[in-house]
């Protein structure tokens, strides 16, 4: 991507996301949301999440890859379950990535 | 000034704690950016400018799959609704700020700062207004102070990590250490079982739109669940 576009989707994200923070702060309460909308919004941030980290570990290049090709799959279950018992970030990037370097060693 | 009266300072130390967990998200988000070939002068703007760590990522990662601009903005921007919720729910607590004060303090919203100040707030229903805004803005400020520091020291070692190392899985198991949490209920389970789902099976679609679809049919599979067991106990 040119650096020139670069440079505008950024403005465009740091705009935006600004907007978002003012929205009511700034409306103060004369706007109430609807119900639909506000549990639709309770739920965002688990989707996108989850739309994000799936391709990137199941298809790292494009393609479906699965172990032994790619241990990915792996190394991000065991760091899942590191997060779940955990609630550490640190432990987790820890154990995916030590995981990932292992799988990638040994294997 | 008794500093530990003082609402901005106990905004200050009330949010150190969470710092460790802070920081080195910070380090990584600035690290991969450069690792994915951004200018360190462009990743210092992408964390002043968005401040939101989660949607950087999500930046540096669309980039480097070559996404194309709006597909960015849009995943970048529906990463940050959270925000909306997070507005609507301070904006009582603001309303005795004036406009001109909103603003900046509307910038500094982060996922701790509202978690800290809206626990506040519920545990002293009764306390002056000017106390809750000097709350909030030592809770928030300190959180900018950490993000960019720890997006400066990414920047700095970011550089010679060898590529060979996978810098770049680091991306999506902040995401994952994130999205585990969140993890409590069927229909959020829904959302994310859904949402990954739909964004693998569309991930050779072009303009990246299967992360679109992916998101927009976890929130719907979430919505539906939700109605069709209104009270379904936790898994």
């Amino acid at each position: 991507m040119a650096s020139g576009t670069l440079a505008l989707v950024i403005l465009a994200i740091g705009v935006g996301t600004f907007l978002e923070r003012l929205s009511f702060i700034h409306l103060s309460d004369r706007l109430v949301l609807p119900r639909v909308v506000r549990r639709g919004l309770h739920y965002v941030p688990a989707a996108v999440l989850a739309a994000l980290v799936a391709p990137a570990v199941l298809r790292p290049e494009t393609a479906l890859a699965l172990p032994p090709g790619n241990w990915r799959p792996v190394a991000a279950a065991l760091a899942a379950l590191v997060a779940w018992r955990s609630r550490n970030m640190l432990l987790t990037l820890a154990v995916g990535m030590g995981g990932l370097w292992l799988l990638d060693g040994l294997l | 000034m008794d500093t530990r009266k003082e609402p901005f300072w106990e905004g200050v130390r009330d949010v150190a704690p969470l710092l460790p967990g802070v920081f080195p998200f910070a380090v990584i988000t600035g690290a991969t950016a450069l690792q994915a070939g951004l200018s360190p002068e462009t990743v210092l703007g992408m964390a002043a400018g968005i401040f939101a760590g989660a949607s950087q990522l999500a930046t540096v990662q669309l980039l480097k799959a070559g996404a194309v601009p709006w597909v960015i903005v849009a995943t970048a921007l529906l990463i940050n609704l959270r925000f909306v919720m997070y507005s609507a729910s301070l904006a009582p607590h603001m309303a005795h700020v004036p406009t001109y004060r909103r603003w900046p303090l509307a910038y500094l919203l982060t996922d701790q700062a509202y978690a800290l100040s809206m626990a506040r707030f519920h545990h002293r229903p009764g306390e002056p207004a000017g106390h809750k805004s000097r709350y909030y803005a030592g809770t928030a400020l300190t959180m900018w102070v950490s993000w960019m520091t720890g997006n400066l020291v990414g920047i700095g070692f970011g550089g010679r990590v060898p590529a060979a190392l996978s810098l770049q899985f680091a991306i999506p198991l902040t995401f994952l250490a994130l999205l585990v949490p969140l993890l409590r209920d069927r229909p959020t389970l829904m959302a994310a079982a859904v949402g990954g789902g739909v964004a693998v099976a569309g991930d050779g679609l072009p303009f990246n739109l299967g992360l679109v679809l992916g998101a927009g049919a976890g929130i719907a599979a979430a919505l539906v669940t939700e109605a069709l067991r209104p009270d379904a106990p936790a898994p």
